[in-house]
C-alpha cells in the first residue's frame, strides 16, 4: 500500500454517468470533478435527482442496473483506475478497501444472519483474518460505538435491534476491515432525531479514530455541516460549488447554495387566539388502541384546534401521531373519549357519520404517490370530492376545477388531463392539497406531508398551506417529527411520547425554555447550520450524565 | 386507437404473428356460414372419403365435409370458450375484489370454499358435474366457468390486496365513497393489467378443457360442430395413414399458441420489464 500524504485517495475526474429510460440514454452525472484525502470526509449536498448516490456508488467504480459510466471519466482510487480494472480487481477493492453504508440498515442486512456474521463475513472473504478474530474485533468495534451490550449484541438478528442501532452496527461493518474510504449514503435520514445524533457521533468517532476518508451523502445541509471538512452542493449532475464547510456555510457564492441554506427561513406569525374562545374541534380524553395489542397506543390524549389555527403534533416514531390523526378521522374508533367538531359529538366510526361530517375533515398523507390513484387524471381526482359532496357538474365543476388549481400555483389547462406518474413529488403533494380543499373542509390533518419531499419543494409547499390558511381560515393538525418544520407553520405545539402528551402550548411556550425534559432532549437533537454545534451538544450531555452520575 | 396500432407496430415478431392469428380466427367464426361450402351437419357424401375437388378436406364419419365443420369449429369451440372465460372473470373477478376489500369473515367463507374447488383437479371434477348435471352447452359453460372463477378469485384477490392498502383507498373510504366505486373506480384499473394477462392465458385454459371434455364425449354435443369432438371422431384415420384428424387437433393448438404470444408481449408491456440494457 502506497502511504503519500500528499497524494489523493480517490480523484475522479471529468465523471460522466447515463441512465436508460424512456427508450434513450440520459445524462445523470455531466462531467463531475472531485478528491479526497485520506482521513478527510467530503460532504455531497443536493436535492434528489442530483446525482449524490450516483456519484457515490461510483466511486467503488460500479453504477446501478440500467446506468453506464462514459468513457472519458477517470475514477482513481489510491492510483488504480476503476474504470478500466477488471471485476476481479475492483471486487477484492470492495468491502476491504472501499466500504458503503446504505440509507436504510433494515433492508440492507440479510434478515436471516445474525448480526456478527454479517460482520465476520467479508473479513473472512477478502482473508483479512479468521472467523474469531472477526468476532473479538466486532465485539472491540461494538464497546468503541457505545453498543449496549458489545459482548452479546452481535449475536442477535437485525430485527431484535433497535433502528438506530442497527445503523450504527453497519457502520461498524463498514469498517471490518478497516477500509480507506467510507461512503455513507443517507445513513441517517430514516432516523428519529434523537437517535439520529447518536448516529452521527458514531460515525464521527470512528472516521477519526482510524484515519478513514469518508464521503457522506446527505440532502440535509446541517447534518453534512457537522460531518464534513469540505462540502460539495450538486444539482442536475453538475457541480455547483465546492468549497472548506466553514467557508460554506458562512461565504457561499452561487444563487442556488444560497437558496438552500435560505430554505428554513419561513416562519408563519404566531397566531395568540383568546383562550375562551370555543374550539372547531376537540379531543376529549382518547385511549386507543389497535387489536391484540397490549399497550394502548394513545393513553388519555386531550387537545383542542380552534379555527384557523396550525397545531403541530411532534414526536419520534411509535409515539402515537398517526394514531391521533386516525381516531379523528374515524379509522380507528377509540375505547375511550370522544371527538367533538363543531359542538357536535362525532361517531367514533368514519362509517356512521353523515357526508358533511366526513367533507368537514380532509387529510393529506405523507407519500403523495399512494395517495392518488394512479389511474386516474387529476381531473378525475380532484374532481371527485366536487361532485361527490358538492354534487357540482358540467362548467361549475370545470370552473371550480381551473380555481383550485390556481389555488395550488398549477397551470389548469397543461395539469388537469395529465395522470399522476407524470408529476412530480412537489406537485402531487399539491394535487393532494387541491383534493382536500375540493371538499370544502373546515380542518385538514397533514401527515408528514413535507418529510418525503426535498427542502426547497417543502418549503413552497408549507408556503402554500400557510396562504391558503389565511385566506380560507383553515384548521390544520400537522403531524411530524420534524422541528424545523414545526418551527415554521405551527401556532401551537403537542409534544407527544409512548402515546401521551407531554408538553402542550403556543409555540413561543414550547419552543423557549424552561422546556419539559423530553422537548429539550427533542430540540437540542435537531442540528444546526453550525459545526461546532455536535461537539457543543455531545460535551453538554457527556457532562450532564457526569452530574447525574455523581447525583446518583 | 391510433395508439394500439402504434403499439402494435413496434410489437416483436411473435405477438404480430400471435394477433395475425386471432384475427383469422375471429374473422372465420364470424362469417363461418359464408366461407363454408356447405352447412354445418349436412351429409354431403360417403364416409371418409379422401381429400378431392370438392370435399377438399374429405369427409368424417357420417360424410361430413371435413372443412365446412372445421370452419363452424371456430364458432363454436372458441366462441363457447369466450363466453365461459368472460363469466368466470366476471363472477371470479368480483368475488376476489370483494373478499380484498372487505376482509374478515367474508373473506375467510370465500376463500376456504375456493381452496375446496381447488383441491379436486379440474377436469375431474368438471367431468363430475357435467355427468350429474347433464351435458349441454348451458350446463358446459355455467360448470366451466364456477370451476375457472376460482382460480380468477385468487388471482384477482392476491393483486387487490396490495392495492387496498394504498392510502387513496383509505381516502376514499374516508370521503364517503360507496363500495361499489371502491370496487370499479379505485381498484379495477389498477389491477387491470394482470387481469388482463391472466385473461389470455384462462382463455387457453378453458378452451384446452373443453376441447378435451369434448374428445372424452363429455363436451360440446354432436351434431355441432367442435373441433375436440371431430379428433375423436376421426381418429382411426391415423391408423391409415390420413392426417385429416390432426387439423382440427392443429387448429387448437395453433390458437393456443398465439393466444400466449400475445399475452407474452402484453405481459411485457405492462411489467415495464426491459430486455437488455
Amino acid at each position: 500500500m502506497t502511504f503519500d500524504s500528499d497524494g489523493y485517495l480517490l480523484e475522479i475526474k471529468n465523471l460522466q454517468i447515463e441512465g436508460f429510460s424512456e427508450g434513450r440514454w440520459h445524462e445523470i452525472v455531466k462531467g463531475v470533478d472531485l478528491n479526497l484525502k485520506r482521513g478527510k470526509v467530503l460532504g455531497l449536498i443536493g436535492e434528489s435527482g442530483a446525482g449524490k448516490s450516483t456519484i457515490g456508488i461510483a466511486s467503488m467504480g460500479i453504477c446501478k442496473a440500467g446506468c453506464r459510466i462514459k468513457p472519458g471519466s477517470s475514477i482513481q482510487f489510491d492510483g488504480v483506475e476503476l474504470t478500466t480494472a477488471t471485476e476481479e480487481q475492483k471486487r477484492r477493492l470492495r468491502g476491504s478497501r472501499i466500504a458503503y453504508v446504505a440509507q436504510s440498515a433494515a433492508a440492507a442486512f440479510n434478515p436471516a444472519h445474525k448480526l456478527i456474521d454479517q460482520f465476520s463475513e467479508c473479513v473472512v472473504q477478502h482473508g483479512v483474518g479468521s472467523r474469531e478474530q472477526a468476532y473479538a474485533d466486532a465485539k472491540d468495534l461494538y464497546s468503541k460505538i457505545k453498543m449496549p451490550d458489545p459482548d452479546t449484541i452481535g449475536f442477535r438478528y437485525p430485527h431484535q435491534v433497535s433502528g438506530g442501532q442497527l445503523q450504527r452496527a453497519m457502520t461498524a461493518m463498514a469498517l471490518s476491515c478497516r477500509p480507506d474510504l467510507i461512503i455513507f449514503d443517507e445513513p441517517t435520514t430514516a432516523l428519529d432525531v434523537t437517535t439520529q445524533i447518536e448516529v452521527l457521533a458514531t460515525i464521527r468517532d470512528i472516521v477519526e479514530l482510524f484515519n478513514t476518508a469518508a464521503i457522506y451523502i446527505s440532502h440535509d445541509l446541517a447534518v453534512v455541516a457537522q460531518m464534513a471538512d469540505k462540502i460539495i452542493v450538486l444539482r442536475y449532475g453538475e457541480l455547483v460549488e465546492e468549497a472548506e464547510t466553514r467557508t460554506m456555510l458562512a461565504d457561499p457564492q452561487k444563487d442556488y447554495t444560497k437558496s438552500l441554506w435560505a430554505v428554513r427561513s419561513f416562519r408563519k406569525t404566531e397566531v395568540i387566539r383568546s383562550t375562551d374562545a370555543k374550539p372547531l374541534i376537540s379531543v376529549n380524553n382518547i385511549t386507543a388502541s389497535y387489536p391484540k395489542a397490549p399497550q394502548p397506543v394513545l393513553a388519555d390524549v386531550d387537545f383542542e384546534i380552534h379555527r384557523g389555527e396550525t397545531v403541530a403534533i411532534v414526536g419520534e416514531s411509535g409515539s402515537g401521531k398517526t394514531t391521533a390523526a386516525r381516531v379523528i378521522t374515524g379509522l380507528l374508533p377509540p375505547q375511550q373519549g370522544s371527538i367533538v367538531f363543531d359542538d357536535v359529538i362525532m361517531p367514533p366510526d368514519h362509517r356512521n357519520r353523515s357526508i358533511s361530517q366526513l367533507q368537514e375533515i380532509q387529510m393529506i398523507y405523507q407519500m403523495a404517490d399512494t395517495a392518488i390513484n394512479p389511474r386516474h387524471k387529476i381531473r378525475k381526482i380532484v374532481g371527485r370530492p366536487l361532485s361527490f359532496y358538492l354534487g357540482m357538474e358540467g362548467d361549475a365543476k370545470e370552473r371550480r376545477l381551473n380555481e383550485l388549481m390556481e389555488m395550488i400555483e398549477m397551470e389548469p389547462k397543461q395539469y388537469l388531463d395529465r395522470y399522476p406518474a407524470e408529476l412530480s413529488g412537489g406537485q402531487k403533494q399539491r394535487i393532494c392539497i387541491a383534493r382536500a380543499l375540493a371538499a370544502n373542509p373546515g380542518f385538514i390533518i397533514c401527515d408528514e406531508i413535507t418529510s418525503a419531499l426535498d427542502q426547497l419543494v417543502a418549503e413552497g409547499i408549507l408556503r402554500l398551506l400557510d396562504r391558503l390558511q389565511q385566506e380560507l381560515g383553515l384548521a390544520y393538525m400537522f403531524i411530524t417529527h420534524d422541528l424545523a418544520t414545526v418551527r415554521a407553520v405551527a401556532d401551537r405545539i403537542i409534544v407527544m411520547l409512548e402515546g401521551r402528551i407531554v408538553e402542550q402550548g403556543f409555540k413561543s411556550e414550547v419552543l423557549e425554555p424552561p422546556h419539559h425534559e423530553y422537548t429539550q432532549l427533542l430540540l437540542s437533537s435537531v442540528p444546526e447550520m453550525n459545526p461546532d454545534w455536535m461537539d457543543r451538544i455531545m460535551a453538554q450531555r457527556v457532562s450532564l450524565k457526569g452530574v447525574q452520575a455523581a447525583g446518583n | 386507437m391510433t395508439r394500439a396500432l402504434d403499439a402494435l407496430g413496434e410489437a416483436p415478431l411473435s405477438a404480430k404473428f400471435g394477433v395475425l392469428v386471432i384475427t383469422v380466427y375471429i374473422f372465420v367464426a364470424l362469417f363461418a356460414p359464408w366461407i363454408a361450402p356447405f352447412s354445418e351437419s349436412e351429409i354431403v357424401g360417403r364416409k371418409f372419403q379422401a381429400w378431392d375437388d370438392q370435399f377438399l378436406l374429405g369427409t368424417d364419419h357420417l360424410g361430413r365435409d371435413m372443412l365446412t365443420r372445421i370452419l363452424f369449429g371456430a364458432r363454436n369451440t372458441v366462441g363457447i370458450a369466450l363466453l365461459t372465460t368472460i363469466l368466470a372473470f366476471v363472477v371470479g373477478g368480483i368475488c376476489g375484489i370483494l373478499a380484498a376489500v372487505l376482509g374478515g369473515w367474508l373473506d375467510q367463507l370465500m376463500s376456504r370454499i375456493v381452496d375446496v374447488f381447488m383441491a379436486i383437479p379440474a377436469l375431474i371434477f368438471a367431468m363430475l358435474l357435467l355427468s350429474i348435471f347433464g351435458t349441454s352447452i348451458f350446463n358446459l359453460i355455467v360448470i366451466m366457468s364456477v370451476i375457472d372463477a376460482t382460480r380468477i378469485f385468487r388471482i384477482a384477490r392476491a393483486v387487490s390486496l396490495n392495492v387496498v392498502v394504498m392510502d387513496f383507498i383509505e381516502a376514499a373510504k374516508l370521503r364517503g365513497e360507496r363500495l361499489s366505486w371502491i370496487t370499479i373506480q379505485e381498484i379495477l384499473p389498477n389491477i387491470s393489467a394482470p387481469l388482463a394477462a391472466e385473461f389470455g392465458l384462462r382463455f387457453c385454459f378453458v378452451f384446452l378443457t373443453i376441447s378435451a371434455l369434448s374428445f372424452l364425449g363429455l363436451g360440446i354435443q354432436p351434431p355441432i360442430a367442435d373441433w375436440g369432438s371431430m379428433v375423436r371422431q376421426t381418429a382411426i384415420l391415423v391408423t391409415f395413414d390420413d392426417y385429416t384428424p390432426l387439423i382440427p387437433a392443429a387448429a387448437i393448438a395453433l390458437l393456443t399458441v398465439a393466444v400466449n404470444f400475445v399475452i407474452d408481449w402484453f405481459l411485457h408491456k405492462t411489467s415495464g420489464l426491459k430486455d437488455d440494457l
